[in-house]
């Protein structure tokens, strides 16, 4: 599997895992300068963990689209270069703040993904569009966004069935999703998130041309 | 033209430009940074990073205090609405008390003998005109039942820690009575422990009353079962810890269970202290 650079395998007391850079934000394990960047609290952790070819490279312009109270985009900052983090609840953004604070490529916003136009004066094209929205139609919101990606960049999703519909079939409810993604892009690999994420389905596609 | 956050935006004017991220609207994304140092916004990249960074921090601070407060506002009229209806209620359900009293000759009390008056079968057109009175007193009273689920659905999501403290229904009465959470957060906790007794509090002030120990704090569990001569300490120690649980939800969010076991054991400490020297 190849890590993007700023992210390493890394030994804390006898568990390896991922890990990259920079002040740690949420209990993780860390050891002199790294932190670990636990696949259990972050889906594109657990994608990277799973060994998914995610097309991650230090430096690159990102926006990351359900932020919460920035878990994953305190890493995903730590090694990437400007990155826009997009959150619509006001509490878990209040958390959001603290991490922006300490990293000056991290820029927060209170913002809703599905209404692009209240935030497009503000983000410029990026090579990654992470998504991690856990609300309905997450397929749909992954289209809305598909305008922020240059043309060779990555779509990087976490598909969590349960927020669609919770009585329904898993496979089912992906099926749906990614028949909303096909419409504005390729997907290049599916992968569920077990053991670390229940019923969540990591996916990568690319801008369709 | 540009619709970019920056535009119409001094360089450096913090305040404008949160206004801008908050605000501003474009149809899809731009090269922002190079049209910021083109028009002389920025001086460089870098310069652009760092002002977009100060202004998305100022922007999104303001953005998330305001839509708390909303928030809280929500919470008060909830309460005030729930305290109208239970009134309400109330005094319907002795209009109805006193009409059914007159025709019947028996009298009941209270929105329990309203269901019983709904559920008769009426007879004539007095019995079908007070029934019809007695079902919206039940309404009424069903109604004050669903904004009371309402208030201890939302509590915790606005003050988190008063609410684990003093249960969501009495912290919903103390954020109404100051105002709003950030008021609240503002008071020290000796006007905290007699918010709800003002009238008392203006009779002492005047004069010759007794100063208050206690407003609405006393449906607290842990001031009404506490002993009467140890009542008063029980509500300085309560309203100490709800004031810092409001400080902190209105200035972090964080939730500090600490606060509730410190609390725990305060009352514990009060309630045996007095009782081995009786
Ligand atoms: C599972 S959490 C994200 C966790 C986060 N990505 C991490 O790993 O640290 C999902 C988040 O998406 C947010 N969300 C849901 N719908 C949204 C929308 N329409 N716009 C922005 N954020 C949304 C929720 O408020 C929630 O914080």
């Amino acid at each position: 599997m190849s890590l993007p650079d700023g992210v390493s395998r890394h030994d804390f007391d006898g568990t390896t895992s991922i890990a990259t850079r920079g002040h740690p934000e949420y209990g993780e394990r860390t050891d002199g300068e790294w932190r670990r960047w636990d696949p259990h609290r972050s889906k594109l952790g657990a994608m990277l963990e799973l060994g998914m070819e995610t097309g991650l490279t230090a430096d690159q312009t990102t926006l990351y689209l359900g932020a919460a109270a920035g878990t994953t985009v305190s890493h995903v900052a730590d090694f990437g270069g400007p990155t826009y983090a997009v959150e619509f609840a006001p509490r878990p953004t209040r958390d959001l703040l603290d991490v922006a604070e300490r990293r000056s490529n991290l820029f927060p916003l209170l913002k809703d993904a599905r209404k692009p136009e209240t935030y497009a004066h503000v983000v410029e094209p990026v090579d990654v569009l992470v998504q991690d929205v856990a609300t309905r139609g997450q397929g749909r919101v992954a289209t809305l966004n598909r305008q922020f990606l240059a043309d060779d960049g990555y779509l990087l999703a976490a598909i969590k069935a349960r927020s669609e519909d919770v009585t329904a079939d898993p496979e089912d409810v992906f099926d749906e999703v990614l028949a909303d993604i096909d419409a504005a892009y390729d997907v290049v690999a599916t992968e569920r998130l077990t053991p670390y994420h229940d019923d969540h389905l990591g996916v990568v596609a690319r801008p369709e041309r | 033209m540009t619709d970019g956050w920056f535009a119409g935006v001094e360089s450096g004017d913090e305040a404008a430009a949160a206004e801008r991220i908050r605000t501003g609207r474009a149809d899809g994304p731009e090269a922002w940074p190079q049209q910021a140092v083109d028009a002389g916004f920025a001086s460089d990249e870098d310069d652009y990073y760092d002002q977009l960074h100060a202004a998305t921090m100022t922007a999104t601070r303001a953005a998330v205090a305001e839509r708390e407060t909303a928030d809280d506002k929500q919470l008060v009229h909830a309460i005030r609405a729930m305290a109208d209806c239970e009134r309400t209620a109330n005094e319907l359900a002795e209009r109805v008390a006193e009409w059914a009293g007159s025709r019947y000759g028996e009298s009941g009390s209270g929105v329990d003998f309203a269901r019983d008056v709904v559920e008769r079968e009426p007879v004539d057109e007095g019995d079908v005109a007070l029934q019809s009175l007695a079902e919206r007193t039940v309404a009424v009273a069903d109604e004050a039942d669903d904004l009371r689920t309402y208030i201890e659905q939302t509590a915790p999501a606005v003050a988190p820690n008063l609410s684990a403290l003093a249960g969501p229904v009495l912290a919903a009465r103390l954020v109404s009575l100051a105002g709003g959470l950030e008021s609240l957060a503002k008071q020290p906790s000796g006007t905290v422990q007699v918010l709800g007794a003002e009238d008392a509090l203006f009779a002492h002030l005047r004069g010759g009353a007794p100063s208050p120990k206690h407003g609405i704090i006393f449906t607290h569990e842990y001031v009404s079962g506490t002993r009467p001569e140890e009542r008063g300490s029980a509500a300085r120690a309560l309203a100490g810890k709800l004031s810092i649980a409001a400080r902190v939800d209105h200035y972090s969010g964080d939730l500090r269970p600490d606060l509730e076991a410190e609390l725990d054991e305060r009352i514990e400490r009060i309630r045996t202290r007095g009782g081995d020297g009786e």
